[in-house]
């Protein structure tokens, strides 16, 4: 643990994020995102057990249309996420395996909590059409209005929750 | 399919995606959720710092004419859904202390509870992709196609980017504030 180097600033990583964004634009001409990665996914699961009923569905059928989900270039990109992870962990001397959670909270609770915080959030993001990289980050930096309604949406919520919650953090 | 939107293009702006998030400290729930309790606000800073970087770099570009501002992709509108969205997003991202990206590198550096973020997603998901006969309705209503904010104002592009520019700084002394004082 001594040798675990401290994260960079927020705003050197910040810009950092934001020339990786910028880059993505000019070379691809759109942003970056992660939950249409579990769109694909999904679509690919409901895609491969039951066509029949994924081919009816205007959701899966319009990522399966788009091609083989499983090489959909935000899968790819998502996998390029993981790796860039976990590198950046190894160099830092930051990979371990462990559990993260609140000084009062289990680590079973944990669990539990993030499983269900996962589910929710599937379930906005759907709604959104993005989360928090595809719409806040990439729509925000191309003023788009409903990526800002998103954003604002998010930290509203956020924090009329976040005093519910406390037993999870604090 | 062109070089730019290749799938080794993908990975390796995933991987430098990822790796930022990584330094920033994004993969470590505990820091994330310290935004929601006004302790820590390495999510806000993070996120406006990338935010007025893409933005000024695509201003700028489009400016000195390196790049075809029509080129690139403005996700649609879809006002209602995207706010109940967002506000259904919010709640979960405070019970996971992650959201869809950062839960990727939480998983990627070793955290169980990234893992389970990411299954949770996965499941999330599914179940509302299921759902979609039923909610069809709502997903498609309030549509106002790839609006932006200086459509919606009438105010020029480089005003509207001005004014975050702005907006930010001011949400940046704000959080150094609040940092201070917990």
């Amino acid at each position: 643990m001594t040798s675990a180097r401290p994260y960079a600033s927020p705003y050197v990583a910040g810009v950092g994020l934001g020339l990786v964004l910028l880059v993505a634009f000019v070379l691809t001409g759109q942003g970056l995102g992660a939950s249409g990665a579990f769109a694909n996914a999904a679509s690919g699961l409901v895609g491969a057990v039951a066509p029949a009923q994924a081919a009816k569905n205007s959701y899966f059928h319009s990522y399966l249309a788009a091609g083989a989900p499983w090489s959909a270039w935000i899968v790819l990109e998502i996998l390029g996420v993981m790796t860039g992870g976990a590198v950046s962990a190894v160099l830092a001397g930051r990979f371990a395996g462990r559990i993260e959670t609140g000084p009062r909270l289990s680590k079973p609770a944990r669990l539990v909590g993030a499983t269900a915080g996962g589910m929710v959030m599937g379930v906005g993001a759907v709604l959104a059409r993005g989360c928090t990289s595809g719409q806040a980050l990439s729509g925000g930096a191309m003023l788009a209005v409903g990526s800002w309604a998103f954003m604002i949406a998010v930290f509203v919520a956020g924090y009329a929750a976040a005093p519910l919650a406390r037993r999870l953090w604090l | 399919m062109s070089f730019t939107q290749s799938l080794p293009v993908a990975f390796a702006i995933g991987a430098a995606f990822g790796f930022t998030l990584e330094q920033g400290g994004l993969g470590d729930a505990r820091k994330l959720s310290g935004q929601f309790y006004l302790k820590d606000f390495t999510v806000l800073k993070v996120m406006f710092s990338a935010i007025v970087t893409a933005m000024l770099g695509v201003f700028w570009l489009g400016r000195l004419g390196m790049i075809d501002l029509a080129a690139l992709y403005v996700p649609e509108t879809y006002l209602a859904p995207q706010i109940v969205g967002g506000l259904v997003f919010g709640v979960g991202f405070v019970l996971a202390g992650l959201c869809p990206g950062t839960s990727c590198v939480a998983a990627a550096s070793g955290r169980g509870d990234g893992l389970a973020t990411v299954g949770g997603l996965l499941l999330g998901v599914l179940l509302t992709g299921l759902a979609m006969p039923v909610i069809e309705g709502f997903y498609v209503s309030t549509a106002h196609g790839a609006l932006t904010l200086p459509q919606l104002t009438g105010a020029p592009y480089g005003v509207v980017v001005a004014a975050i520019v702005l907006i930010a700084l001011a949400v940046f002394a704000m959080a150094e504030r609040l940092e201070r004082r917990s």
